[in-house]
């Protein structure tokens, strides 16, 4: 049985309508994260699960029971905020139980889970301090303890890692990745960050305008996106899009990009990957999605039998990120980013060799931007 | 409301009663009683001293209408004139004067001050004080025989005169000194509050580009203060329409009737002459008055929050 | 090259030293008034018609004093500005407890309870502080009677409760407004309903404002003279009421040392708030002001 199951559901803020019949289901132990711009309607969803703001239609189930309507303590959810919702008068320890002790938790269970939960976060030495005492990190993990205290059905938990400095939040990623792993509990986990949704989730929603665009593993998500909207929202640096004209010479496709004061490049579409999509659109504008990865440095003792197609361009910029090198590159009338490996020496001015990877390239409708192959 | 429930018919339960129970009605049933209390005690009260402005009550309310008359005959009286001229100068000398103190002392004291504190606390400590208070210490100041004007005469200077006191023309002018010396500092406090919170580095950019520190005052700071200056006005506005307590004790209002402003004219006709409908007609257009300047503040204040 | 920079600072010492003596000018200008009457009200009332206002009291006597707060004449009676005084705060202190009650209520339920309208609701109360209280006079001398307090201190305390909550409300307002509505979200996560919201999340951190209010509201209240005088019996007056009273009190001779000494007695207790919390006064000044 899903463990949370959204079911057509759609909010208005007066006229503007947010979320757009949202669907969406998830098994027990999944970690589901919704990702998308900000006012993509990702918080306002996690809201309406949370049963902070009434849906105007649609249904929401956890564990198989509708809760559309009941207040949000009667859904055994909890939730960590992103600016974590300590409560300021209250200690660390107070913190954690403050839920069990509405619920009318007795006494020694409500200490026995504080101390069950300070310990799995490491956070035992602070339980007497107050919020005000504790660093970002610290206030984080007290956060993830008092949900982690009333071992509810989900989870949510809303942007958690946006308030700390880049290191941190790497640490407190893995962190809560190992948890998740450990105690098998069910997320959903709002972020607008495109790495923590492609390190932590098994199931990721791209979200925009009220709409989901695209419900995946990060794999689908990244490898297969349904449009240039998810192509280019996920991946760092973003996907290029290269505006091209799609040709057909007999059985062969090609993907023929103007270049100016130069003669026009023309990079053959692998024939297995040729689609019925793709035909309606020959001779028309298409774009050309290529990752920063599908270009490699040309290697001459591998020219051989190396894939892809070879293209050579002036570098403009060398950007070293240490374990690889970016470049930036004129191709056809765009500028687009290649990665190549850290031992690649090449400076700005030098025209270089490089390899396109056309079997993971990915074409799209110019105008719809929808997905062609 | 009706589209949605329908949309949601297969639901027993409408939203408000299920989703959080009476939980919903709670905030609704806490303001109750302030609402009720608002629109009969505030809302209320003005319809009914508009309706008595339109009767010929006297000593006690009645209601026998006489349309606008009474607005008629306060617009004869030669004492509400006195008062409402006097409100004009008193109100126009009291927000400029303070307003020139207030800026001038918060730029002083915004230069890195020792004893900021303290001097901000003598600056400000009149504003504690209450209006009859102030009054009577001026009174007592001002009296030519025994405050200011005997003090400077026993120094030698025999002709000095300061006498504005029992002066029917100047009278209207030591309101507006013991006013100014109460509310002063208060609009110090507010332009000081301004100044701080202007970003240091704006001044240091301006400086930088060289200009000098009264120009970077001029032309870079004040217009950051131009919220304040508008509030500030306002405030000050609504102190001076709102003035009583500092007439009744200062100068009664006398000599004569040459320091009357229409508060104080409002409060003799309608609880010392037995002139309810007159006095009722007044406080109606003292309120016209203090929508008059509420109404374009509050406008502007809606609209720069909209946009910002 | 030595020269100029010694002009320089010579001109800057210069003008520093302008700074200060404005400063200092004004600080005398806003102390000589309390000076004046702290020391008229301990001379006796030959040396008064001997000296200036700033001759210092020779012989300075508490008598003024003794006076003001148990003989001097307010009108009909000579009992002094005491019995007004205790009167003052026993119309004071009710008043701004229910006040400040209603107004932290009042600033929850707008603030993290939003609802339909609430945006209204606000500023439909908000307007009662911008009215100039001579418009609800006689209609409020008509309710008290009708009510049967008119001249009561408990129709005193009743006026001022019910044109303070706009007042404390808008603290409130304000103050709850920059409370995370995230810890009423959890909280409610958490299984904490309305009032126990209030009361174990915003009231624990709210005592800033809550001295914004009663002081606001105390200096008001001590410092009203148009309520009290328009709604007061000789027994019932605000010591306000009594010291204007005492000043205009045409019969025998001026005592201005009794004056002075009743003026520094109704002026005390705000003084007093005023210096031991003078920060939250200034808070309460510019936040009663400057909406938003």
């Amino acid at each position: 049985m899903a463990a949370l199951e959204i079911h057509n559901v759609s909010k208005d803020f007066g006229s503007e309508r947010v979320l757009k019949d949202v669907s969406i289901s998830i098994d027990s132990g999944e970690f589901l994260i919704l990702v998308g711009p900000s006012g993509c309607g990702k918080s306002t969803l996690m809201n309406a699960i949370a049963g902070l703001e009434p849906v105007t239609s649609g249904n929401i189930y956890i564990d198989g029971e509708d809760v559309t309507w009941r207040p949000p303590a009667d859904r055994d959810i909890a939730m960590v905020f992103q600016s974590y919702a300590l409560y300021p008068s209250m200690t660390v320890r107070q913190n954690i139980s403050f839920g069990l002790e509405m619920r009318k938790v007795p006494k020694p269970e409500r200490e026995a889970a504080v101390e069950r939960v300070a310990d799995l976060l490491q956070i035992t030495p602070l339980l007497e301090r107050k919020p005000s005492q504790l660093s970002g990190g610290q206030r984080q993990r007290v956060a993830m303890g008092r949900a982690l205290a009333r071992e509810p059905k989900v989870y949510l938990f809303d942007e958690p890692l946006s308030n700390l400095d880049a290191k941190l939040r790497v640490d407190m990623r893995t962190e809560i990745k190992k948890l998740h792993q450990r105690l098998g509990t069910t997320i959903v986990y709002v972020t607008h960050d495109q790495v923590e949704a492609m390190t932590l989730a098994d199931c990721i929603a791209v979200m925009r305008d009220g709409h989901i665009l695209q419900l995946g593993s990060p794999d689908e998500v990244y490898n297969n996106p349904v449009d240039m909207f998810v192509a280019g929202f996920m991946g760092s640096p973003s996907m290029n899009f290269i505006s091209a004209m799609l040709e057909r010479d007999g059985d062969d496709y090609a993907v023929r990009i103007a270049t100016p004061n130069e003669e026009d490049l023309c990079l053959p579409w692998p024939t297995a990957r040729v689609t019925d999509a793709m035909t309606e659109q020959l001779g028309k504008p298409v774009i050309l999605g290529l990752r920063p990865e599908h270009f490699s440095e040309e290697d001459e003792r591998l020219s051989a039998q190396a894939e892809g197609t070879l293209l050579h361009a002036s570098v403009t910029v060398v950007e070293p990120t240490g374990a690889d090198i970016l470049l930036r590159l004129p191709l056809g009338e765009q500028e687009v980013t290649a990665r190549v490996g850290p031992k690649c020496a090449v400076s700005p001015g030098e025209r270089l060799a490089l390899r396109v990877d056309m079997a993971r390239a990915i074409l799209f409708n110019a105008e719809t931007e929808k997905r062609l192959a | 409301m009706k589209n949605t429930s329908t949309a949601r018919a297969g639901h027993p339960a409408p939203r408000a009663s299920t989703l959080s129970g009476w939980q919903a009605w709670l905030p609704r049933l806490v303001l109750a009683p302030s609402v009720a209390i608002s629109l009969f005690f505030v809302y209320g009260f003005m319809l009914w001293t508009f309706i008595l402005s339109l009767t010929s009550s006297r000593m006690l309310p009645s209601y026998d209408f006489v349309g606008f008359g009474q607005y008629a005959r306060l617009m004869q009286n030669e004492r509400w004139w006195v008062a409402s001229t006097n409100l004009m100068i008193f109100g126009s000398l009291f927000v400029v004067i303070c307003l020139v103190i207030g800026v001038l002392l918060a730029m002083l004291l915004d230069q890195k001050i020792r004893q900021e504190g303290a001097l901000r606390t003598i600056y400000l400590y009149p504003m504690a004080l209450s209006f009859i208070v102030t009054g009577v210490v001026w009174k007592w100041l001002l009296n030519p025989s025994l405050g200011i004007q005997a003090m400077v005469r026993s120094w030698g200077f025999e002709s000095f005169r300061f006498d504005w006191l029992v002066d029917s023309d100047m009278v209207i002018y030591t309101l507006v000194i013991a006013a100014v010396w109460q509310a002063s500092g208060f609009v110090m406090a507010l332009f000081l509050a301004g100044l701080r919170g202007i970003d240091d580095s704006i001044i240091k950019a301006a400086q930088l580009d060289g200009a000098s520190l009264p120009r970077v005052y001029w032309r870079v700071v004040m217009p950051c203060l131009r919220p304040v200056v508008f509030s500030a006005v306002m405030i000050l506005a609504h102190i001076a329409i709102k003035s009583f307590d500092l007439v009744v004790a200062l100068t009664g209002g006398g000599p004569g009737y040459a320091s009357d402003l229409p508060a104080t004219f409002m409060y003799a006709h309608a609880f010392n002459r037995a002139q309810i409908g007159l006095g009722s007609a007044s406080a109606m257009l003292m309120l016209g008055g203090v929508l008059a300047i509420l109404i374009p503040y509050l406008y502007s204040e809606l609209r720069s929050r909209r946009h910002g | 090259m030595a020269n100029v920079i010694r002009r320089q600072t010579l001109a800057a010492r210069v003008s520093r030293l302008a700074v200060y003596s404005v400063l200092i000018l004004a600080a005398l200008f806003y102390l000589l008034p309390l000076a004046v009457m702290l020391m008229t009200s301990v001379k006796p009332l030959s040396e008064i018609s001997a000296g200036t206002l700033l001759t210092l009291p020779q012989n300075p006597t508490l008598a003024p004093w003794t006076k003001a707060w148990g003989e001097a004449c307010t009108g009909m009676r000579c009992d002094g500005v005491g019995g007004y005084f205790w009167n003052s705060f026993a119309i004071v202190i009710p008043a701004v407890l229910i006040s400040t009650t209603i107004g932290a209520l009042n600033g929850y339920a707008l603030t993290k309870w939003r609802f339909k309208g609430s945006e209204l609701v606000f500023a439909l109360m908000l307007f009662g502080c911008f009215i100039p209280f001579q418009v609800v006079l006689l209609p409020m001398a008509q309710t008290l009677g009708w009510l049967g307090i008119s001249s009561s201190r408990a129709g005193l305390v009743l006026v001022h409760v019910v044109f303070g909550i706009a007042f404390t409300t808008l603290f409130f307002r304000n103050f709850y407004v920059g409370i995370p509505n995230e810890l009423v979200s959890a909280a409610k996560l958490d299984g904490a309903g309305f009032f126990r919201i209030f009361w174990r999340i915003l009231l624990p951190v709210s005592t800033p404002i809550i001295v914004v209010s009663v002081i606001w509201q105390f200096t008001q209240i001590w410092n009203d003279f148009l309520f009290g005088v328009a709604f007061s019996a000789h027994n019932t007056q605000p010591v306000t009421v009594a010291l204007n009273n005492l000043v205009n009190t045409s019969t025998g001779v001026r005592e201005y040392n009794v004056d002075m000494a009743a003026a520094m007695i109704a002026a005390l207790p705000t003084l007093v708030v005023y210096v031991l919390a003078g920060k939250y006064f200034v808070r309460g000044l510019t936040a009663g002001s400057v909406k938003g």
